[in-house]
């Protein structure tokens, strides 16, 4: 790879961006094409920490794969489980009592807001501000604590289980919850004064990194990335799982396709998955938190796929059984991946600085890109 | 349209039964030709690609691709098959541009060739590294659990 690091014939520099770079919040590495500053071709160069989680999962059983999928996309663990149960639970065709399913919905919009905060924080930092990073991180402390009461972890929570979840609610839970709505409610407008109506913010994001929808669907964007640009892709809505077929709330889309189309949808989610957390936290049924299954989960033959909204976008399990207690083999379609693969297409034309904007709002998780 | 309604549109196809979504198993000559009809037919217009799956079945191959549409909403599964000594199967990445990474992934980890690929690379692993990770032949130079 140091072979193509240099001047090209053209006269235009290839430079390394990363694999350790602050912007790429991770170890992600792209090798840059460069005429003077302007951006003539960006490719990335995955794999850092490729841990062939789907061989690994080809040998774990139906119960402890589960486990493995919190360290993909780890921001959005919880959703990565409640994806995989979905999937197990479709071929053994488990029905998930109603209580349990309100709190996976409950966990998931929360997973949600804490990892639009961290992208809210991280994304400022990228371009320049760093004070809304320890404003996203304050207020992401308070769901991280709420996370830690009932599933035990702040991270890799693994609460998700086949048929339910794993323990029931702490009994401080939907206290607790309302107490950081009310909060993070009065939060949300100062981002807006801090972030989103600020000029020199406005003028590093507007008009950069466009994207069209017809490109948008070609590369396969989802989550926030596609339908700022026009895409219905929300999952919630198109095949809703659990109880969002119930629920009140709006699929946001923008169609101005550039950075700051992408952080206004972002945004939007946010106060969506507060109203969706509003409807349901006086609403927890009463009943168990997880389905009898049996101790030793076998799958009959076939091949089951569940689609799940992340909060990067749609995140698919593929699972392909011979009948046995381990898969035979599973795919996992990250939102990430494909996220990633629209960059080049998206930067060229752009300067450095623009690039470092784009991958801030493509909120890239690398784990979750090379799996 | 329905999977019903899929079903009797692609009827010249052979569907497995039993199936969540309609899935069709073509060869590796075919699937060029369908490919493009399911994408630019009226009525059809499979646009969003959004799952690529290579399977080692130890007899064959499969890549498995997983298509959409964002306008009707259905969905179509079809498996191409490939030989297991030379797997070559055509590549899509021009109809659908999510396939030119999701077709390298494949690449990287079976070493399944995709013909018109116009940059087929290892995509994971080390550009020295040997041997497809993912076949289930494979044997892991440093086996942490045999070790």
């Amino acid at each position: 790879m140091i072979e193509e690091i240099g001047t090209t014939e053209a006269g235009e520099l290839v430079i390394n961006m990363g694999p350790q770079h602050p912007s790429t919040h991770g170890v992600l590495h792209l090798i840059i094409t460069i005429s003077g500053e302007t951006i003539k071709k960006v490719e990335p160069h995955l794999g850092y920490i490729h841990r062939s989680i789907e061989k690994m999962c080809e040998s774990l059983s139906y119960r402890q794969f589960i486990y493995v999928t919190s360290r993909m996309d780890y921001l959005s663990s919880h959703i990565n489980n409640h994806g995989c149960a979905l999937c197990v639970e479709k071929g053994m065709q488990i029905e998930v009592p109603p209580r349990a399913q309100v709190i996976r919905v409950l966990m998931d919009e929360l997973t949600r807001l804490a990892s639009h905060q961290l992208w809210w924080g991280a994304m400022a930092m990228d371009v320049g501000a760093l004070t809304p990073f320890f404003h996203a991180f304050r207020e992401r402390e308070a769901i991280n604590d709420i996370m830690e009461e009932t599933c035990g972890a702040r991270l890799t929570m693994n609460y998700m289980v086949p048929g339910g979840v794993m323990a029931d609610l702490h009994p401080r839970f939907a206290e607790r919850v309302k107490e950081f709505m009310r909060f993070f409610r009065s939060k949300m407008d100062e981002y807006d004064e801090l972030v989103t109506n600020n000029v020199i913010f406005k003028s590093r994001m507007q008009g950069v990194g466009y994207l069209s929808r017809e490109n948008a669907i070609s590369y396969g964007c989802t989550g926030p990335t596609g339908r700022a640009s026009g895409v219905s892709c929300d999952m919630r809505k198109i095949a809703p799982y659990e109880v969002y077929g119930r629920l009140a709330f709006n699929e946001i889309l923008q169609t101005e396709g550039d950075c700051y189309a992408r952080y206004l949808v972002r945004m939007a989610e946010m106060r969506q998955s507060l109203s969706i957390i509003d409807q349901l936290i006086d609403n927890i049924p009463e009943g168990d938190f997880q389905a009898k299954t049996k101790a030793v989960l076998k799958l009959p033959k076939g091949e089951f796929y569940s689609r799940v909204e992340t909060a990067r976008g749609e995140f698919g399990v593929y699972i392909i059984s011979e009948g046995g207690t381990t898969p035979y083999r599973i795919k996992f379609r990250s939102p990430g991946f494909s996220n990633l693969s629209a960059l080049d297409h998206m930067a060229r034309g752009h300067k450095i600085g623009d690039l470092v904007a784009i991958m801030g709002t493509l909120d890239l998780v690398i784990p979750d890109i090379d799996r | 349209m329905s999977p019903e309604a899929l079903r009797e549109r692609l009827s010249n196809l052979t569907f497995e039964q039993g199936t969540e979504w309609p899935t069709a198993t073509v060869t590796a000559l075919d699937w060029r030709a369908l490919a493009e009809e399911v994408r630019h037919t009226d009525g059809l217009e499979f646009d969003y690609l959004f799952c690529v799956t290579g399977v080692d079945w130890k007899t064959h191959f499969t890549v498995v691709y997983h298509l959409t549409s964002t306008a009707h909403r259905h969905i179509l599964v079809v498996k191409v098959s490939a030989d297991r000594s030379e797997p070559v199967v055509p590549t899509v990445s021009d109809i659908w541009r999510t396939a030119e990474f999701h077709e390298r992934e494949v690449y990287d980890l079976f070493g399944i060739v995709f013909r018109g690929h116009p940059d087929l690379r290892r995509l994971f692993m080390t550009d020295d590294w040997n041997g497809w990770p993912l076949r289930k032949d494979y044997e892991d130079p440093v086996n942490m659990i045999k070790l």
